[in-house]
C-alpha cells in the first residue's frame, strides 16, 4: 500500500490536473488510464465521444461500482491519501477535489487492476452502488429516474458498462443544466460531479448513510474520516430515517407504500441493513453524537452492526459473501425490507402462520397503482402453490416484485430463486439473533395449537381492553370458549357433568353466555381479589402488565431490534416479580390437593396439556365428593387460582420454575440463555394458562351445579317451612 | 401434438384460443366455432349427471379429413376444444385425456389469480407456456 500511495501521491499533482483540466493526464497514470480506457472503449459500441480524463473518470467510477468492498476499501485507503494530498495541493474547491480524488483512483486502480480487479466489459455494476453514486450527484430523483430510463438500464435490468457511461454521461449533462436527452450527451462535458462518495465503503455496513453529506473536510486519516461520516451521517440518517423508516405508518399505508418504494429507488434495495440498524441505534447514535464521538465509540459500533449484521445473514453464506453480493441482487430481501413486509401481512392477517386471501390481497395490491396485467402476473409468479391465497413467504415475494417493479425493474419470467417460499422460508427461520422469538413461536406453533388460539385471542382482547380486569374477564371467556372448541378434539373422559356440559362442541357460544352471569359474580370475586392479591404485591402489578405486554409485543414484532432490549429489561422485572409471586403461592398452595395435583402437570410437556386436563378432573370428583369443608376451601382455592389466572401469564410460571428460579437467577447474566428461558417460560405460561383456564371452567361449572342445588334446597326448605312455621 | 387448443367460455365466446401454424388460423377459428354445435349436443345428450372426468371428456368430436376435433367440458360449462393433426399417427385417447387434464389444472390456476376476472381473456404466461408446449411438439 505504501508505495502505492507515494505513487499515487506523486501522479495526485498531474492527475489532479488532468481531472479539473480534461486534458490528458500524465505519463504514468495516462498509460494506466490508457489502459483502462482501451478496455473499457473498444466494448463501448455506443458512439460516445468521450476524453480521456472521463475515460477514467468513468471506468474507475465504474470498477467502484463493481468491485467488493474488501477490494475497494483497501484502494480506497490509498485513494484517500492520495486524495488527501491532491487536494491540498492543488488547493481546489470540494468538487473538483471529490473530482481529483475520484480521478485519483485510477492510480491505484490500475496497480491492482493490472491483476485483475478492473472488470470486464460484461461486468455489472451493483445497483446499490450505482444508485448511491447517482445520489451523490445530488440531481433531483425525477433526474435520475430519467437518466436510468434513458440510459437502458430499466431495459436490460442491470447497469452494464455502456449504461452505466451513459449514464454518467447523462449526470455530467443534467449537471450543468442541459436536458436530460441522448443527444445531450454527444458533445463535450464537464466531469459529471459527485459529492464525497468515497468513505462510504469502508464500513460496508453504511454505504448510504452518507449520501447528500458534504464534507469538505480533508481527510487526514481513512478512520477519522469514517468516523466524521458515520457522525454526520448517522445525523443525516436520522433526519431520514422518518422519512424513509418503512416500518412506520400502516395506517397511511398507500401513501407510505408509494414513498417506500420510491426511496428504495436505485438499489436501494439492499440499504435497509444500514437503515435497520440505524433506527435502533438512534438513540444511542444521540448520545454518542453528543459526546462528540470518538474512535472508542464508533469503534464498537460499526463492529456490532458487523457482527449483527452477520449474525442476521444466513448461517450458510459467509458473512463477506452475503455483504458483498446483497447488493448486486435486487431479488434478495433485505431484512428491513422482510420487516416492512411482515408488518404489512399482520396489518391484513394477524396470524403469520396463515395466509392472505386472495381478494384481500387484490385490494391491497391494487393500491400500489400497477396495472391489474401486470399485478396478475406479479400473482402467478408468487402463488407458487396456485392456491388463491398468500402465505407469509408468497406475500412477501409478492410485495417485493411490486416493489421492484415500481422501481423500473422489468419482472422476471419465472420467480428467482431467492424469492421462492421455501427459500424464503428457510430465511425467515434463520437463526438471527432476534429469530429466536420467531423459532420459538413457529415451533410452538404447530405444537400448541391451543395456547396459539389462547395467544391470538389473547392479543385481540388485549389489544381491545387496557385495564387489567376486563382482559381477564375476556380471558377468561375467550379461553374458555377457545378451550371448548378446541377440546371438541380430545377424547376426554366424560365422568362429570362439567365435561359434558364443558365440551359443547356442538354448541359453540350460546352456552358460554348462561355461566356468564355467574362468571360475572365469580369474577367479581376475582377482581376483588386480584385488587386484594395485587395489594398484596404491589411489584406484581407492573410485572403483570409488563409481561402481557411482552408477550404481545413478541408475538406481533418479531424483527424488531429495538424490542429485544425492552425485553430484556422486563425479563430482569419479570424475574423479580416471578420470585415475589413463588414466595406468595407457597404460602396459600400448601393444603390444596388440586393445586399439587396442578404442579406436576404444568410441569408436563405441552402436547399434554389436555391429558393434563383431564387428571385434574379426574381429581375433581376425588375431592367433590367428600365434604362440603373442602369444597368451601373450594372458593378460596377457586378464587385464588382465579387470581393466579389472571396473572397466570406471569405467575404460573413460577410452578414450574419455582425450582427453577435460582438458577433463572443465576444464569441471569447469560442474555442467550435468558431469551430461551424466557421462551420456555413463556410456553409454560400458555400452557398452564390452557390448563387454568380448563380447570376454570369446569369449577365454574361446579359452581353452577352448586348454585342449583343450593336453590333446590332451598326450596326444598321453602316447602318446608310452612309446615314448621304452623 | 395439437395444432390449435381454445378455451372458450360459457357463453360461447372465446376466452383463449391458440393455433399453429399462424396462416391457418381462420380456419381453425371457424373448425372451433363449429364444433361448440357438437359439444352442446353432446352435452345435452348426457343429461345432467356430469360428476366424474370422463363425462368431463367429450372425446372426439368430429373428425374431418386434416384433423380431428376434441371436446372437454368442466363444470362450470367452460369448454376446452382441441384440434389435432390428423397426419400424426394416431393420438391415443389417454393422451387427449391427459393433455386436457393438464389444460383444465392450468385453467384452475389461472381462475385461482385473484387479479382474474372470470370472463376475461387470458393473459396468464403460465398458461402459454403450458399451451406452448403441448402444441410445440408438433412441429
Amino acid at each position: 500500500m505504501e508505495p502505492g500511495a507515494a505513487a499515487a501521491v506523486g501522479t495526485a499533482g498531474a492527475v489532479g490536473a488532468a481531472a479539473s483540466a480534461g486534458a490528458p493526464a500524465a505519463a504514468a497514470a495516462a498509460a494506466a488510464g490508457a489502459s483502462a480506457a482501451a478496455v473499457s472503449a473498444s466494448y463501448c459500441p455506443l458512439p460516445l465521444p468521450l476524453s480521456d480524463g472521463e475515460q477514467q473518470c468513468y471506468s474507475e467510477l465504474f470498477a467502484r461500482c463493481c468491485c467488493a468492498p474488501a477490494t475497494s476499501s483497501s484502494f480506497f485507503s490509498s485513494s484517500s491519501s492520495s486524495s488527501s494530498s491532491s487536494s491540498s495541493s492543488s488547493s481546489s474547491s470540494s468538487s473538483s477535489s471529490s473530482s481529483s480524488s475520484s480521478a485519483g483512483h485510477p492510480q491505484p486502480a490500475a496497480e491492482l487492476g493490472r491483476g485483475a480487479s478492473l472488470p470486464g466489459p460484461a461486468a455489472t455494476a451493483g445497483a446499490n452502488q450505482v444508485g448511491d453514486l447517482f445520489r451523490a450527484s445530488q440531481l433531483p430523483a425525477e433526474t435520475l429516474h430519467q437518466i436510468t430510463e434513458l440510459c437502458g438500464a430499466k431495459r436490460v435490468g442491470y447497469f452494464g458498462l455502456t449504461q452505466f457511461y451513459v449514464a454518467l454521461k447523462l449526470i455530467a449533462a443534467a449537471q450543468s443544466g442541459l436536458p436530460v436527452q441522448v443527444e445531450s450527451i454527444k458533445c463535450e462535458l464537464p466531469l459529471p460531479q459527485f459529492m464525497a462518495l468515497k468513505n462510504d465503503e469502508i464500513r460496508y455496513s453504511n454505504p448510504t448513510e452518507l449520501h447528500g453529506m458534504k464534507c469538505q473536510i480533508p481527510y487526514v486519516t481513512m478512520e477519522k474520516n469514517s468516523f466524521k461520516r458515520v457522525d454526520d451521517g448517522e445525523k443525516q440518517q436520522e433526519k431520514m430515517s422518518p422519512i424513509m423508516s418503512p416500518v412506520s405508518s400502516p395506517p397511511s399505508s398507500p401513501s407510505s407504500y408509494q414513498r417506500v418504494p420510491l426511496t428504495y429507488g436505485y438499489g436501494k434495495l439492499r440499504s435497509g441493513m444500514d437503515q435497520m440498524h440505524a433506527a435502533p441505534y438512534e438513540t444511542r447514535q444521540h448520545t454518542l453524537q453528543q459526546e462528540g464521538s470518538t474512535s472508542g465509540s464508533h469503534g464498537p459500533k460499526p463492529t456490532r452492526r458487523q457482527t449483527s449484521l452477520i449474525q442476521s445473514l444466513s448461517v450458510e453464506r459467509e458473512p463477506q459473501e452475503s455483504n458483498s453480493n446483497y447488493p448486486d441482487d435486487p431479488w434478495r430481501i433485505t431484512e428491513e425490507q422482510r420487516e416492512y413486509y411482515i408488518n404489512q401481512f399482520k396489518s391484513l392477517q394477524p396470524d403469520l402462520s396463515s395466509f392472505i386471501s386472495g381478494s384481500l390481497a387484490k385490494n391491497f395490491f391494487t393500491k400500489s397503482k400497477l396495472t391489474i396485467p401486470e399485478l396478475s402476473y406479479i400473482w402467478e409468479l408468487s402463488d407458487v402453490d396456485c392456491d388463491g391465497a398468500l402465505t407469509l413467504p408468497e406475500f412477501c415475494a409478492a410485495f417485493h416484485l411490486i416493489v421492484a417493479r415500481k422501481n423500473g425493474y422489468p419482472l422476471p419470467e419465472s420467480l428467482p430463486q431467492t424469492l421462492q417460499p421455501d427459500y424464503l422460508q428457510t430465511a425467515f427461520l434463520k437463526p438471527k439473533w432476534d429469530c429466536a422469538l420467531f423459532d420459538s413461536y413457529s415451533e410452538s406453533m404447530p405444537v400448541n395449537q391451543q395456547p396459539r388460539d389462547l395467544n391470538r385471542i389473547e392479543k385481540s382482547s388485549i389489544k381491545e381492553k387496557t385495564d387489567l380486569t376486563a382482559p381477564a374477564q375476556d380471558v377468561n371467556i375467550d379461553d374458555k370458549q377457545a378451550l371448548k372448541i378446541s377440546s371438541v378434539d380430545e377424547a376426554m373422559p366424560k365422568d362429570l357433568s362439567v365435561d359434558t356440559a364443558a365440551k359443547p362442541g356442538l354448541l359453540p357460544p350460546p352456552p358460554a353466555l348462561p355461566p356468564r352471569p355467574l362468571m360475572s359474580q365469580v369474577l367479581h370475586h376475582n377482581t376483588s381479589n386480584d385488587s386484594i392479591s395485587q395489594t398484596k404485591l404491589p411489584g406484581q402489578l407492573p410485572g403483570y402488565g409488563d409481561f402481557r405486554l411482552l408477550e404481545q409485543v413478541l408475538l406481533t414484532q418479531i424483527g424488531c431490534v429495538w424490542w429485544n432490549f425492552r425485553e430484556q429489561i422486563r425479563k430482569d422485572n419479570d424475574l423479580q416479580t416471578k420470585e415475589q409471586i413463588a414466595e406468595e403461592k407457597d404460602l396459600c398452595q400448601t393444603e390444596q390437593v388440586s393445586e399439587i395435583e396442578l404442579h406436576p402437570q404444568l410441569t408436563r410437556t405441552p402436547s399434554q396439556t389436555e391429558e393434563s386436563g383431564s387428571p385434574v378432573k379426574k381429581d375433581l370428583p376425588h375431592t367433590q365428593p367428600p365434604s362440603k369443608p373442602i369444597r368451601r376451601k373450594f372458593r378460596p382455592e377457586n378464587q385464588v387460582m382465579e387470581n393466579q389466572e389472571p396473572s397466570s401469564v406471569s405467575g404460573t410460571s413460577s410452578v414450574p420454575t419455582v425450582p427453577t428460579v435460582k438458577p433463572h437467577a443465576s444464569i441471569q447474566k447469560q442474555s442467550s440463555k435468558q431469551k430461551k428461558a424466557i421462551q420456555t417460560a413463556i410456553r409454560k405460561n400458555k400452557e398452564a394458562n390452557a390448563v387454568l383456564a380448563r380447570l376454570n371452567s369446569e369449577l365454574q361449572q361446579q359452581l353452577k351445579e352448586v348454585h342449583q342445588e343450593r336453590i333446590a334446597l332451598e326450596n326444598q326448605l321453602e316447602q318446608l317451612r310452612p309446615v314448621t312455621v304452623l | 401434438m395439437a395444432v390449435c387448443i381454445a378455451v372458450i367460455a360459457k357463453e360461447n365466446y372465446p376466452l383463449y384460443i391458440r393455433s399453429i401454424p399462424a396462416e391457418q388460423e381462420l380456419k381453425f377459428h371457424y373448425t372451433v366455432h363449429t364444433s361448440l354445435d357438437v359439444v352442446d349436443e353432446k352435452v345435452s345428450a348426457m343429461g345432467k349427471a356430469l360428476v366424474d372426468q370422463r363425462e368431463l371428456y367429450l372425446g372426439l368430436l368430429y373428425p374431418t379429413e386434416d384433423y380431428k376435433v376434441y371436446g372437454y367440458v368442466t363444470n362450470s360449462k367452460v369448454k376446452f376444444v382441441m384440434v389435432v393433426d390428423s397426419s400424426n399417427t394416431a393420438l391415443r385417447d389417454n393422451e387427449i385425456r391427459s393433455m386436457f387434464r393438464k389444460l383444465h389444472n392450468s385453467y384452475t390456476d389461472v381462475m385461482c389469480n385473484p387479479f382474474y376476472n372470470p370472463g376475461d381473456r387470458i393473459h396468464s404466461r403460465a398458461f402459454d407456456n403450458m399451451v406452448t408446449s403441448m402444441m410445440v411438439q408438433v412441429c
